[in-house]
């Protein structure tokens, strides 16, 4: 079954939650995850990983580096779902 | 036709000893954050490394590996004539012949067994062990010398954000041998050739000759480290199971000291229980390559002796991108 955009949100919203310690409510849309959210690489690339295994997505790593917002993110693990 | 004889084969080895030797300076974070516009912290929160080990003295990396050899040998309670064959694991020869084990066999005494290099990176040392136990079970050889060094700082770029500040030198030295009981699990061991620009020179011999800088190393640093956690834990799962063995049975993992932010995702993935003992020794040696998995060895084993004896979990992993991975009964 395929995820909303309103239940990736609040899954990415656990996961950056479980990764950082930042709080749910701060993930919000327009945030960048390096410049907002203060997420560096390695955790951005773990916070990716937990997202492909709980959405049932791929996130290439090619992919990665173009999540520049929680927006693109959302958006990517939406279209990406079969 | 008359048959040739075989050598009598042995149903185990072991490793029998550890040396160790680290660059005789200790080089803080502070030293290198102006150049690449970092500080402490940043370089503490994403790769959990205070200082790392560097040569300062004018020391080649054949000058540690013959420390590290040479206590590794004495431990072993051998002579180095006994030694049936020395493999150096290393990405820092001065030149590309000849290799570094033959001058560091005849350092040791050992000549004239047989000596040569495998360059397998990070992965090199375990891919050492992998053929020492081959060596010592089919029979080739009754004691083997196997050194994983390195002196990455003479391929350090100051500028460089992506792995240059990781890099240590030193040299980790075992002698494996003949065992009763087998104390060297069958390796897990390969590559992936598709990837072979992810961790690479800058550029070529070459490139150098016509006029272009110093090549030094670099990474894609995102992309190691997704390979290196969750590529590298199905590895590691598959030497536990080669070896029989669960996550439980182990006394300690030592991972190549690679990043500390890998190490401890990695063990998490793994799911070791407490009582597993989790090397650490790129806190204060940095990242050595070849030589950080016997390094960290020799830390964990000084640090805590009653680990004797126990299992370890070691796995090697990096530029090729290459891997290997065995469980040892520590010396």
């Amino acid at each position: 079954m395929a995820f909303t955009k309103d239940e990736v949100l609040a899954g990415l919203a656990d996961l950056v939650n479980d990764e950082t310690g930042i709080a749910t409510e701060n993930v919000q849309l327009e945030k960048s995850f390096t410049d907002d959210l203060d997420i560096d690489s390695i955790s951005m690339m773990t916070i990716v990983v937990n997202a492909e295994e709980k959405f049932d997505v791929k996130i290439p790593d090619d992919e990665v580096k173009n999540l520049k917002t929680v927006q693109d993110a959302v958006d990517y693990i939406t279209g990406a779902q079969a | 036709m008359t048959k040739m004889t075989s050598l009598p084969t042995r149903s185990g080895s072991r490793i029998l000893s550890v040396g160790a030797a680290r660059g005789d300076r200790l080089v803080p974070n502070e030293e290198l954050v102006g150049p690449i516009d970092s500080s402490d912290e940043w370089i503490r929160q994403r790769t959990g490394i205070i200082t790392r080990a560097r040569v300062s003295d004018g020391s080649e990396a054949v000058d540690l590996a013959e420390t590290a050899a040479k206590e590794a040998i004495e431990r072993a309670g051998i002579d180095g004539s006994q030694l049936g064959a020395v493999i150096v694991s290393t990405i820092s020869n001065t030149v590309q012949t000849p290799s570094m084990a033959a001058l560091l066999t005849e350092r040791v005494g050992a000549t004239p067994a047989p000596a040569f290099d495998i360059s397998a990176a990070c992965a090199g040392y375990a891919y050492g062990v992998a053929q020492a136990d081959a060596l010592v079970r089919s029979g080739m050889a009754e004691h083997v010398l196997v050194v994983g060094v390195e002196k990455l700082s003479e391929i350090v770029d100051p500028t460089d954000r992506s792995i240059s500040f990781l890099l240590g030198d030193g040299a980790g030295a075992v002698v494996v041998g003949p065992s009763d009981e087998p104390g060297i699990s069958p390796s897990v061991w390969g590559s992936d050739g598709s990837h072979w620009e992810t961790i690479r020179m800058t550029n070529t011999l070459g490139s150098m000759r016509d006029g272009q800088a110093w090549p030094t190393l670099r990474q894609d640093g995102p992309t190691v480290f997704r390979w290196a956690v969750w590529e590298m834990a199905k590895k590691a799962r598959e030497a536990l199971d080669a070896a029989g063995l669960e996550p439980g049975d182990l006394a300690a993992f030592i991972p190549h000291q690679a990043n500390m932010r890998i190490i401890d995702e990695f063990a998490k993935q793994l799911k070791l229980p407490d009582s597993v003992a989790i090397a650490r020794d790129i806190a204060t040696t940095g990242n050595t390559s070849a030589a950080s998995i016997p390094l960290a060895m020799h830390r964990l084993l000084e640090e805590q002796p009653e680990l004797s004896g126990g299992l370890a979990l070691q796995i090697g992993f990096g530029a090729g991108l290459v891997y290997g991975a065995q469980v040892v009964v520590l010396p």
